[in-house]
């Protein structure tokens, strides 16, 4: 009997451990399998593929236009999103009532089941037409949709990241600001924010990563132009926009090019998931900190 | 997030649900032709793949979307039995695979279309300043829609209009006929192109050189910027996929072609 359960906790071990080595391994076949596949388009065309103009059809392959594509309305995105999910985070651990919060925070995480293509589809119907409005031209899609859209969909991922961090602040941190005549919000602003600093800086890169990597709501509002945006009303084109909307139809060299953008997709986003993980650890922690005063490090 | 989920209540109908489809996939024993590629011709295949399957019980035929080039890419690779296409065949695509066949199954006109309210006032347009306005891209003037790279009606709009012209990148890009439409029916000073199939009231289609998009003029090759869309196959066809390419090309497919607004061969 004895043996016979010992027997099985090592079965069970090694089968979980061949389950952790495969999904491991899987991720290491897709990482080579598109290197292998973009290779290609590094050793044809060099450093021209960071050209600025994409007209594969008339042999231009640049992309940077979609890098910038990208960068530009992912800042927007965080530029909405980061200001709205911490107040939501510090709203939801601090300020409100049990019952309010009960209801509100699953309400928040709701919003991250609404599949993409519905944000999309809202935006289209809803968000272009307003902002076609206010910038008078054109047919509103534009980064600043894509960034609203986008804002709305990391919002729940970086509100519930600041909002676990919050509540692991030790309790006393809170008693003794309290106790020692300090208001709520000198509270929060002084000592809950610097203490859950690390969490809050991972929160917001690991939705940064999620904005970087979102494809059919930004295809939907953000107009697809291979242009550089000359303000928030232009429309431009996201790199992951660019391999959904020519992959059908690519042979050749232009495939070639847009696995080259699946790479580099891979490339930013492997790098600030790491750079999340690395803030939600403690490893760094970039803002709010002053010198010593702030010692609560949450790991 | 904090999920708890026991685990045997989602493990069992995981596993009831594997089974149904495994199940289901293993029941079917029919017969499949699979077609895909251009959505220009995507309504007239569904269609056909109906009135075929009325007839034909036990031949499932299955219908996908992905664009031209697509179509050509799966009959090349197998993945389709049956490519649709919305253009000719490149000579590089006939270069690089002799074996494709293409079967003219209709016409189509690609009409240049604007917004109902027509702000700029154009009921008429020449194909230079079709040319022209693509060429500028999206300006105060204009909003510029277009298809993708790859597109058959893109490349259609390019070989009859464009010429060595290039459509500017600050116009907006869409990937399909639909999106198109819906693009423009909604955007006040937008410019694009739709194929003949697609267009409805929603938007208003101009004339070109003093020519209507319609179909007696794309049938007597008046109007410039026309196609003949194709059902590609690799190797001469047999069986049920001739029969198929047989219906698509009786008076009954030909029918469903003229009902779907495109413009019959015969």
């Amino acid at each position: 009997m004895h043996i016979s359960r010992h027997f099985v906790d090592r079965v069970v071990k090694h089968i979980m451990l061949a389950l952790a080595t495969l999904s491991l391994l899987i991720l290491v076949l897709i990482a080579l399998y598109i290197f292998r596949e973009a290779w290609p388009a590094f050793k044809e065309l060099g450093l021209s593929v960071f050209d600025d103009k994409w007209y594969p059809s008339r042999e231009a392959y640049g992309i940077m236009t979609m890098i910038v594509g990208t960068i530009v309305s992912t800042t927007l995105a965080l530029f909405f999103a980061v200001p709205l999910s911490i107040g939501c985070a510090l709203f939801l651990a601090e300020v409100a009532p049990p019952q309010v919060a009960q209801v509100a925070r699953p309400a928040v995480e709701l919003l991250v089941g609404i599949p993409s293509v519905v944000y999309g589809m809202v935006g289209v119907v809803f968000l272009s037409p307003i902002i076609a409005d206010i910038s008078g031209q054109g047919s509103g899609s534009s980064v600043l949709a894509a960034g609203i859209v986008l804002a709305i969909m990391i919002l729940p991922t970086v509100t519930s990241i600041s909002e676990d961090g919050l509540r692991a602040v030790p309790r006393a941190y809170k008693d003794a600001s309290l106790a020692l005549g300090a208001t709520r919000w000198q509270t929060i602003w002084h000592v809950l924010l610097p203490a859950a600093r690390s969490s809050i800086v991972a929160a917001v890169i690991l939705g940064l990563g999620r904005a970087i990597g979102e494809t059919m709501a930004m295809m939907m509002v953000i107009g697809n132009s291979p242009q550089f945006p000359h303000s928030i009303f232009d429309s431009a084109r996201t790199l992951t926009g660019n391999i959904a909307a020519e992959i059908a139809h690519a042979t050749g060299l232009h495939a070639d090019v847009l696995w080259a953008c699946g790479a580099l997709l891979f490339i930013m986003v492997l790098g600030l998931n790491t750079l999340g993980i690395l803030a939600y650890r403690g490893k760094i922690g970039l803002p709010w900190s002053r010198g010593k005063s702030a010692k609560g490090r949450v790991s | 997030m904090r999920i708890n989920i026991h685990g045997r209540w989602v493990l069992l109908p995981m596993v009831c649900l594997l089974v149904a489809t495994l199940g289901l996939i293993g029941c079917n024993g029919n017969t499949s032709v699979a077609v895909g590629g251009s959505t220009t011709v995507q309504p007239l295949t569904e269609k056909w793949r109906d009135a075929y399957e009325a007839n034909h019980e036990d031949i499932d035929v299955t219908v996908e979307g992905g664009g031209s080039t697509a179509g050509v890419a799966g009959v090349s690779d197998g993945r389709f039995d049956i490519g649709a296409i919305s253009r000719d065949l490149k000579s590089s695509e006939k270069e690089q695979w002799p074996e494709l066949v293409d079967h003219a199954v209709a016409y189509d006109g690609v009409a240049i279309v604007v917004h109902p309210s027509n702000p700029n006032g154009i009921t008429d347009i020449t194909l230079e300043e079709i040319a022209n306005i693509f060429e500028q891209g999206s300006t105060s003037t204009w909003t510029v829609v277009s298809r993708e790279e790859g597109s058959g009606t893109r490349e259609t709009f390019e070989n009859r209009v464009m010429g060595d012209m290039e459509i500017a990148s600050s116009a907006e890009f869409q990937t399909s006929n639909g999106a198109i439409k819906q693009k423009v029916a909604n955007t006040e000073n937008a410019i694009g192109y739709l194929s003949l199939g697609y267009v409805d009231d929603s938007v208003q289609a101009i004339t070109v050189d003093g020519i209507e998009c319609a179909i007696a003029t794309v049938q007597d090759s008046s109007y410039p910027i026309a196609r003949i869309l194709y059902l590609v196959t690799w190797n001469e066809p047999e069986g049920e996929i001739k029969d198929f390419i047989d219906f698509a090309k009786s008076s009954e497919g030909q029918q469903i072609v003229e009902d779907e607004g495109y413009i019959a061969i015969i």
